[in-house]
């Protein structure tokens, strides 16, 4: 059973799992951090999106084993220091980017790694980033609404 | 200006809170002291007969708890189905027993044989490798037509596959012939409405506890009705009372239809946690979700359309052949008849129709309610026929749909079809929709089209359903075998804040934000007062749950006749307060006052009072506030609305792309606009899912070809484009208090045939009359290649 | 997912050490390989991590450039080093996700029959480096799925040449995003390459009509019709026809793109 740490949500944590453990159940069952959620079985959902290094990834399809020493950051990590919304997920909360919650974190994680990378997104690339996130309620309209006025708010 | 509390308010939505930080708490996240895992062992072919299943070396792999096959659940009964047809020659549907775990034969690809719980998931999994199963595959029967025409049988219990064969109205079919044979023209058209997958984004989950000190059963589950899973499994199929038996539906990430209905897994979890003294958890991964959730549509229908020289339609007959699946699942058999059945009048004229449904078994996953349910076959029918009949006659398809509409001075309006639409203005949405189309300009989009190497089509749909779905003596007629009204408690603490439980579910609907500002609405205070509580069946009185956009329509009246009741209690308290006459009591912006005096008492004086009753006349005032209504409308709710659409196809390609689409609806009153509008814009995006992309395929042995996300094409963002809607033509609902209809399905039942049309508009002049859905690149290209040849 | 052991090795040759060991299986990113584990597809005994021991750099080299064989698609299309159409490439495998996990080297050790990067490597004509050797382009592909490589071996780089002209089309597979048919064109000092993925039940290859057309007349008139149906793969998402059908079309617009 390898060993492992890392540093999530800036928080070092450390544990024994067996070879196959995802990085996603290392977080859900060892650290307890539900908010990161499995949707699929084949990469294609993106509910399980957390950021490994400050890059986006999908939590589902990566081994624990293999963040050994990598800097996470989950939804549970995303508000601010005093507790109150971020940016991007005020976002979501104006402009009714949500509505059963279950694709949300992953689609917030992912919207943070895109405006990290790209300040201003036009709305298509704001669709084509989101490539890798299904969300079956919302129709994306208010999902991409939201992330241009999270960009504009300097998110 | 627009308010920022209340009806009518975009009120923020409070949920959000705990979904945008990882704190939201879905069934997967709740973990039972002492939990094992439970892996089902699914058959992997459609059609056998068991010989055998040898469990013993399974049963000594490390971890395991217990393993179960169908002889550990002799005691048990079947999942039952909630609705009755009655086919026409006055016999009941054939019902197939549907067990927990599969009886002597497997009938689709996923039946569960077999049922491993251990201390781990991978060790479950790992054991049921283990166990040995000796099955004696048997000819599938996969497409409908094989298995009505002398195809391998699914159930003995139905000879020839169907399960009833149903007759819309009887009455009414000579008329029909007579008006079809003698008409000036009549349009046929052959199409498939096909099969869907849900695939709401969280997976099924049922968590099964047994408190042996206190014989209670809890069950946690993804539903979207907690309470009708506590009756169903909690009545036919394990026998356990109602007071032993708690059903929790925690936060439920989207359900669409397919977690309404009971499951066997739900039944087994509960079931087995009893049986070995421990919480058993079972989640299903996606793969598992293809081959166990019921799927949705999957229709063959023949449609003919007869109307007159001047397009007014005459009458309309239409054969649909329904699949059913394996086995009936909760609702299933009520989909293809009266949700469909009574809609066929859409919102026209047409003075006689006549439908004939065969439903089908097949050997194939259960088929039951996806958003819309009966209501986007019916529509897709009609719309699809409307303007092929409008391309034949050469009248523009906006004026042979005016030229038909119900007038809006003609409601009441008694349909053909059995049900009576209470209000509606069809001309009105259409014309918005027209307005916000542009569609004067559509020719210079046409042109600016060509001018890329695309053709430019126009799609024009109407559409109009029956929500709200309740009346429970109209749908006990229709064989509903329970009621569907809706409960509310609403309590008033002593403090004055308010807690309504509901027997609605929200996973998704936000129905913590809504139902909240129409409370606070009729008590003037502050939504921030209010708190919505749903999904435990410990908690709230009774629910019918969220389905068939009947949340705010009956939900929501529920609550508002509860809100009422306490408004009186309150009155009362008052008056003695104030020591007034009740009948002068008047309640307004949260005082009770006494009509033409100065004396008033304010809501927090009442709401204290009411629990400190230190001097109350017992006799005719008790205390406390607290009120409980049940509430069965009169009637459906109709909404209706108009959706344009415009794509533009590559014909090399034969991809299609939608360049804007736009959708008038009139849901009657509007509770809280931000959320309609989001709940439009995700029922048009899986409407225009299952016209693009989205397409469930089995292969003449019964594998499920579109068997994972690698297959199954699920509308992205990069699919969609953003939406114009438009809910400001509002004929409110007449029979219930909030005068509203819902606005759930909408999007699902208008959009697909606004798709195809806009298709087949631009590729009309090549001679391409018809795509069958989804109108997948390929489909396109084949179309073309076929109708140039 | 079975159980398997977990190693990262920090040099190539540990890893090559660890991959001896029987039913050992690589792995790079696992944007293929962990969703094929965890549907019970596969059943290695040890996994050896190749995350700590590749290079993942992206350099020019002779007006081409050399990708370390751990270089995610994301670290392509993002790099000034490689050509803009190899950064085309990149950044239309998958999604960011993935192209944040995903290598180069992984995606062309499983050779998945609809994927993009074969189709580059065989259109332009580069060098598959590994641990042992280099393998030209034509050499390495043998198949769907099916590789040069032997047990053990490692790819530890891809040298792409210097191309004057070159373009990829991908016409999406609507569910997986994989290419329904993707179609690569190169024209180089070796003259024209035409590659296609996802049309064939041989997996990427290239299509010799088109280039011997091409290379007298590098334009969308010389693009012969579709080529036969025989061997190409018919699903629900399209027929044997629509997919020849396809390869025509896209060998068009790639020559057009090209320019």
């Amino acid at each position: 059973m390898p060993s492992i740490s890392m540093t999530v949500n800036g928080k070092s944590v450390s544990g024994e799992v067996e070879g196959r453990t995802l990085l996603v159940q290392f977080l859900r069952e060892d650290l307890g951090l539900t908010g990161t959620h499995v949707g699929c079985d084949t990469s294609q959902c993106g509910a399980c999106v957390v950021h490994v290094n400050g890059e986006s990834v999908k939590a589902c399809t990566m081994l624990a084993a293999s963040a050994d020493g990598a800097e996470v950051a989950t939804i549970e990590g995303m508000a601010n220091a005093d507790g109150s919304l971020g940016v991007i997920q005020q976002a979501f909360q104006d402009h009714h980017g949500l509505q059963c919650g279950f694709c949300t974190p992953g689609m917030v994680m992912s919207a943070a790694d895109l405006l990290q990378k790209n300040k201003n997104p036009s709305e298509g690339e704001i669709r084509e980033w989101l490539e890798g996130n299904i969300c079956r309620c919302t129709g994306y309209h208010n999902i991409v609404k939201a992330i241009q006025a999270a960009a504009a708010a300097g998110a | 200006m627009p308010k920022d509390q209340g009806i009518g308010a975009s009120s923020k939505r409070r949920e959000d809170v705990r979904f945008l930080t990882g704190k939201g708490q879905y069934t997967d996240d709740i973990n039972r002291p002492g939990q094992t895992y439970a892996y089902f062992l699914r058959s992997n072919v459609a059609h056998g007969k068991i010989n055998g299943i040898d469990t013993s070396a399974a049963a000594s792999a490390p971890g395991v708890v217990g393993i179960f096959t169908a002889k550990d659940l002799e005691a048990a009964g079947g999942v039952p189905c909630g609705w009755q047809v009655t086919d026409k020659h006055g016999e009941p549907m054939k019902e197939p027993k549907h067990p927990i775990l599969a009886e002597g034969k497997v009938c689709h690809v996923g039946d569960p044989i077999a049922a491993v719980i251990a201390e781990s998931l991978n060790q479950a999994r790992d054991a049921a490798e283990l166990i040995d199963l000796d099955i004696e595959e048997l000819p599938p029967v996969i497409d409908m037509r094989a298995a009505i025409s002398g195809g391998p049988t699914v159930h003995d219990e139905a000879p020839d596959n169907i399960c009833f064969d149903w007759d819309f109205i009887a009455d009414n079919k000579e008329a029909v012939d007579q008006a079809i044979a003698g008409a000036h023209h009549v349009t046929t058209l052959t199409l498939t409405n096909n099969r869907l997958v849900a695939n709401a984004v969280e997976p099924r989950c049922a968590i099964g506890e047994y408190d042996a000190a206190r014989d209670e059963h809890t069950l946690y589950t993804t539903s979207q009705n907690p309470h009708v899973i506590r009756l169903l499994m909690g009545a036919f199929v394990l026998s356990i009372p109602e007071h032993k038996l708690r059903v929790v539906a925690p936060d439920v990430g989207g359900g669409f239809g397919s977690k309404i209905y009971h499951y066997a897994e739900e039944a087994f979890v509960t079931w087995a946690a009893k049986a070995v003294g421990r919480p058993i958890k079972w989640t299903a991964d996606r793969s598992e979700s293809f081959m166990s959730d019921a799927q949705g549509r999957d229709h063959q229908t023949k449609v003919e359309l007869a109307l007159d020289e001047n397009g007014k339609f005459l009458a309309l007959r239409c054969e649909t052949l329904a699949n059913m699946g394996a086995y009936l699942s909760t609702f299933a058999p009520c989909v293809p008849t009266y949700l469909h059945g009574t809609l066929l009048s859409g919102n026209y004229t047409t003075p006689v129709i006549h439908t004939n449904v065969k439903a089908v078994f097949t050997n194939t996953v259960p088929v039951d309610a996806y958003r819309g349910a009966g209501r986007p076959e019916a529509t897709f029918q009609l719309e699809r026929t409307i303007d092929k009949a409008a391309r034949e006659m050469g009248i523009d398809p906006v004026e042979l749909r005016k030229r038909n509409f119900i007038a809006p001075d003609a409601f009441p309006y008694q349909t053909p079809v059995a049900v009576q639409y209470d209000t509606g203005n069809y001309g009105a949405t259409m014309d918005k929709a027209v307005a916000m189309a542009d569609l004067d300009s559509y020719a210079a989009r046409k042109t600016a089209s060509e001018a890329k190497g695309k053709r430019r089509g126009l799609g024009i749909a109407s559409y109009i359903e029956a929500c709200g779905i309740a009346p429970s003596s109209l749908v006990g007629a229709l064989g509903a075998r329970a009621g569907l009204y809706e409960a509310a408690t609403v309590r008033v603490n002593p403090t004055g804040n308010v807690a309504v439980m509901t027997g609605s579910h929200s996973h998704g609907q936000g129905h913590e934000t809504t139902f909240a500002q129409v409370v606070a609405e009729m008590l003037g205070c502050d939504e921030a007062n209010v708190d919505i509580v749903h999904g435990d069946t410990a908690k709230i009185p009774f629910g019918m749950g969220t389905y068939g956009s009947r949340s705010i329509a009956v939900g929501g009246s529920a609550i508002v006749r509860s809100v009422e009741k306490i408004i009186e209690k309150g009155k009362k308290i008052a008056a003695h307060l104030m020591e007034a006459a009740e009948a002068d009591v008047t309640f307004a912006d949260g005082q009770f006052s006494v009509a033409g005096t100065d004396k008033s008492v304010d809501w927090g004086t009442v709401a204290l009072t009411a629990y400190v009753p230190h001097n109350f006349p017992h006799e005719t005032l008790e205390p406390g506030l607290e009120e409980t209504s049940f509430y069965d409308p009169a009637n459906f709710t109709y909404p209706a609305g108009a959706y344009i659409c415009e794509v533009e196809v590559d014909a090399d390609t034969g991809k299609v792309d939608i360049a804007s689409f736009v959708a008038a609806d009139d849901f009657g009153n509007v509770i809280n606009p931000m959320i309609v509008e989001g709940q439009v814009h995700g029922g048009l995006t899986q409407g225009l899912g299952q016209a693009l992309l989205e397409n469930c395929v089995y292969d003449e042995n019964g594998q499920l070809v579109s068997a994972s996300l690698m297959d199954y094409a699920m509308p992205r963002a990069d699919d969609m484009p953003s939406f114009g809607v438009d809910h400001s033509c509002q004929t409110p609902c007449t029979h219930n208090p909030l005068g509203v209809k819902g606005c759930g399905e909408a999007g699902a039942i208008g959009s697909p045939p606004a798709l195809v049309n806009a298709v087949v508009d631009a590729l009309s002049d090549l001679g391409v009359t018809h795509i069958d859905m989804p109108v997948s690149p390929g489909r396109v290209w084949a179309a073309i290649q076929a109708a140039q040849n | 997912m079975y159980s398997f052991d977990y190693v990262k090795p920090g040099s190539i040759d540990e890893a090559v050490a660890a991959l001896q060991a029987e039913d050992a299986q690589a792995l790079g990113g696992g944007q293929t390989l962990i969703p094929t584990l965890r549907q019970r597809l596969a059943q290695p005994s040890v996994l050896v991590d190749l995350g700590g021991c590749l290079d993942a750099g992206v350099a020019s080299q002779d007006g081409g450039c050399r990708i370390g064989g751990g270089a995610t698609h994301a670290s392509v299309a993002a790099s000034a080093d490689a050509p803009k159409w190899l950064r085309a490439v990149a950044d239309g495998i998958g999604d960011p996700q993935v192209r944040n996990r995903g290598t180069i080297g992984g995606s062309l050790a499983n050779n998945d029959p609809a994927s993009d990067y074969p189709a580059a490597v065989l259109g332009s004509g580069a060098e598959i480096s590994t641990n042992a050797r280099t393998i030209a382009a034509d050499d390495y592909f043998q198949g769907m799925f099916e590789t040069a490589l032997n047990e053990g071996e490692i790819i530890t780089g891809v040298t792409f040449p210097k191309l004057e002209a070159a373009n990829y089309q991908k016409f999406d597979q609507p569910a997986s995003r994989f290419a329904l048919v993707g179609v690569f064109v190169g024209k180089g000092a070796g003259g024209v390459r035409v590659a296609v993925t996802g049309a064939s039940e041989s997996g990427v290859h290239r299509w010799a009509d088109a280039e011997a057309a091409l290379a007298g007349n590098f334009s969308t008139d010389a693009v012969p019709g579709a080529p036969s149906a025989d061997g190409v793969i018919s699903d629900l998402h399209g027929s044997a026809e629509y997919r020849a059908h396809l390869v025509a079309v896209l060998t068009r617009r790639a020559v057009a793109a090209a320019g």
